[in-house]
């Protein structure tokens, strides 16, 4: 068998046309694994949504659901935001250098309206939905929380700013959506280009 | 009669002869070693259960809705209102946690016999393949009945693709189909559960087997019979697989079906772990359960996921260590260096190592159970970090120090000599 003279010219022949029938075949593929992007449907579902913050009470978490996530919308109170600032040295990126959040929002109270937090209701470690823990969870969270956000997946606690603390699993702050006022009660979740 | 029966089957072997050629060369004449022990049932265990999933699971198909408006109602259906339909949903539930568990004594008995050893490197190799197909078809099962964990386990884990570097987001945003875990999701997993991924597994376990007959099957003396032969070419020490092994792999299956039965009437949810309770309440995209924690099967890996920090903001290299506790299985025929293939001639290296895995693989699985505050937390010195992130880190380094010491320890074994033949 060895001592055959190959026939290069036969043999590449062979080589040239299975590497162009696997190429197609690999290609065929292509239509399977573009059939999983999210539908025009799944996109249309996921447009911008509006809220009305109108009846939300000073200290009040109001949810809605933008791309079937949950989306926080939080009126914070005077001392919740003092409570914020007393967290700087706690918490992993304090000035929000990490861009998990529009540049309208990088700022000391990661919102536009200080009073009104606008976040994403998804943990930044796994995904999970954290729960929010008011300053009168004390007995759970220790003697000096002063309110914010615990995951009950892995732990991870955020201030009531959305901003991560040291030494929990979640590597970011939680998530600013895109968003803006379209009137002092009207809130579009998903969207920046109108308003502000 | 008899002759009527005789003449068909002439019949059909003159025109197909090849079935009663295969039928000698895998059973009545392929000579396995005669000293299998009890560690010799969950093969042939691991073959039954998958049969019973495949049962089940055409049956289940046949009311169950894959929409994520309908899913969790129609298990419910099935439960309540289909003649049998709660036997025939236990049967598929307690054979998913069944399967794991005769696997994972399938895979143990490989370790404890160096079954991966050459010439078998192959056969464990399809074996790993085989495992990672069956995570996958657990995984994506487990969404199906689209209960709290089903979603929030789902969530998680998609979610671990999304911090694979650069293309993370995408990736799981291709692997969802839509912006979180929906309706999309549950429809392809469907697909993949029901026929893609069973497709796979049928035809791994055909190469794992073919790959074992075309080597011969280790023993648990780990000595070849195949280099002492008998005048008429069989080994000495094999026995014909059919009908030897057969009727005590029956044996086996009876006492297996026994076991199988009590947990499937009795206790089917195994107080959580095998059904967990959060399953129960209908999936809330908006609402994570208090605990979540995934099938006892997986929680092992789980714990490795969670000990490991994350590094320059990434939780990547958690997510790396899961997938590699995993994979590194693939690279124990090299790793191993030890001139002998039984533990029952290996050196108390071997044996050591072995035993503290062990112990490790089952710390791992309870704690990725438990939330991370499970065992207290330590004072001040250590900055009050939880103990069972501790323990865990530190098993988790015991886990990967059995693979990556291997090439190590073993070389450096005192091992006994092996024996010429097979002892019982």
């Amino acid at each position: 068998m060895s001592e055959k003279k190959i026939d290069h010219t036969r043999r590449n022949l062979i080589v040239a046309t299975t590497a162009v029938a696997g190429a197609a075949g690999a290609g065929a593929a292509i239509p399977f694994a573009w059939s999983w992007w999210p539908s025009e449907r799944a996109k249309a579902a996921g447009a911008p949504v509006e809220a009305d913050i109108s009846g939300l009470a000073p200290g009040e978490l109001q949810v809605v659901e933008w791309q079937g996530k949950p989306v926080w919308i939080m009126r914070r109170t005077k001392e919740m935001l003092e409570a914020v600032r007393k967290s700087d040295d706690k918490v992993t990126d304090p000035k929000s250098e990490v861009a998990v959040q529009p540049a309208y929002a990088k700022n000391e109270n990661r919102s536009i309206k200080p009073e009104f937090l606008v976040l994403v209701g998804i943990c930044s470690h796994l995904g999970c939905s954290p729960q929010s823990r008011t300053a009168e969870a004390k007995g759970e969270m220790g003697a000096d929380w002063p309110g914010g956000f615990l995951c009950p997946c892995h732990g991870s606690k955020f201030d009531l700013a959305g901003r991560v603390y040291k030494g929990a699993p979640a590597p970011v702050n939680l998530e600013v959506p895109p968003h803006a006022y379209l009137s002092d009660t009207k809130l579009l979740i998903g969207e920046d280009k109108k308003g502000v | 009669m008899a002759n009527r029966l005789t003449a068909l089957w002439n019949w059909f072997d003159a025109r197909m002869p090849s079935v009663a050629e295969e039928f000698r060369k895998h059973m009545t004449e392929y000579y396995a070693p005669k000293n299998f022990n009890f560690w010799y049932f969950f093969g042939a265990l691991s073959i039954l259960v998958l049969a019973i999933q495949i049962v089940s699971g055409i049956f289940l198909t046949m009311n169950y809705k894959p929409d994520a408006n309908l899913a969790f109602g129609s298990v419910e259906y099935i439960m309540r209102d289909v003649p049998g339909g709660w036997l025939i949903r236990y049967i598929h539930s307690t054979g998913g946690s069944a399967f794991f568990i005769v696997v994972y004594l399938h895979m143990f008995r490989g370790m404890l016999y160096g079954s991966y050893k050459q010439p078998r490197e192959l056969v464990w190799i399809f074996g790993v393949l085989l495992y990672l197909t069956l995570m996958a078809e657990a995984f994506m099962g487990y969404l199906l009945p689209w209960g709290q964990m089903s979603y929030w386990g789902a969530q998680v884990i998609v979610n671990l693709f999304a911090s694979v570097p650069f293309i993370g987001p995408d990736l799981a945003l291709w692997i969802r189909g839509d912006y979180v875990v929906g309706d999309a999701t549950l429809n392809r997993f469907f697909a993949l559960h029901v026929i893609a991924i069973p497709l796979v597994l049928l035809g791994l376990v055909a190469a794992h087997i073919l790959a074992l007959h075309d080597v011969g099957s280790n023993n648990p003396d780990g000595v070849e019979i195949k280099k002492k032969k008998g005048p008429d070419g069989h080994p000495l020490d094999g026995i014909p697989f059919h009908p030897y092994y057969t009727v005590k792999d029956i044996a086996g299956a009876v006492v297996f079906m026994m076991l199988f039965c009590v947990v499937m009437f009795f206790v089917p949810e195994m107080g959580g772990y095998f059904l967990e309770y959060n399953n129960f309440i209908p999936a809330d995209p908006l609402k994570t359960p208090a605990h979540i924690a995934p099938v006892w099967y997986f929680t092992p890996y789980y714990s490795i996921l969670r000990a490991v920090p994350p590094l320059f903001t990434s939780q990547f290299p958690g997510v790396l260590a899961m997938g590699i506790a995993v994979l590194i299985l693939f690279f124990l025929p090299w790793l191993d260096r030890s001139p002998v293939k039984s533990i029952r001639y290996r050196g108390i290296f071997y044996k050591s190592a072995l035993a503290i895995f062990v112990v490790t693989f089952l710390v791992l699985g309870y704690l990725g159970t438990e939330p991370i505050t499970v065992w207290g937390q330590f004072g001040p010195w250590l900055g009050n970090a939880d103990v069972a992130t501790v323990a865990a880190r530190i098993f988790t380094a015991l886990y990967f120090a059995f693979f990556l010491l291997m090439p190590w320890y073993t070389a450096i074994d005192p091992c006994k000599p092996e024996p010429d033949r097979v002892t019982m």
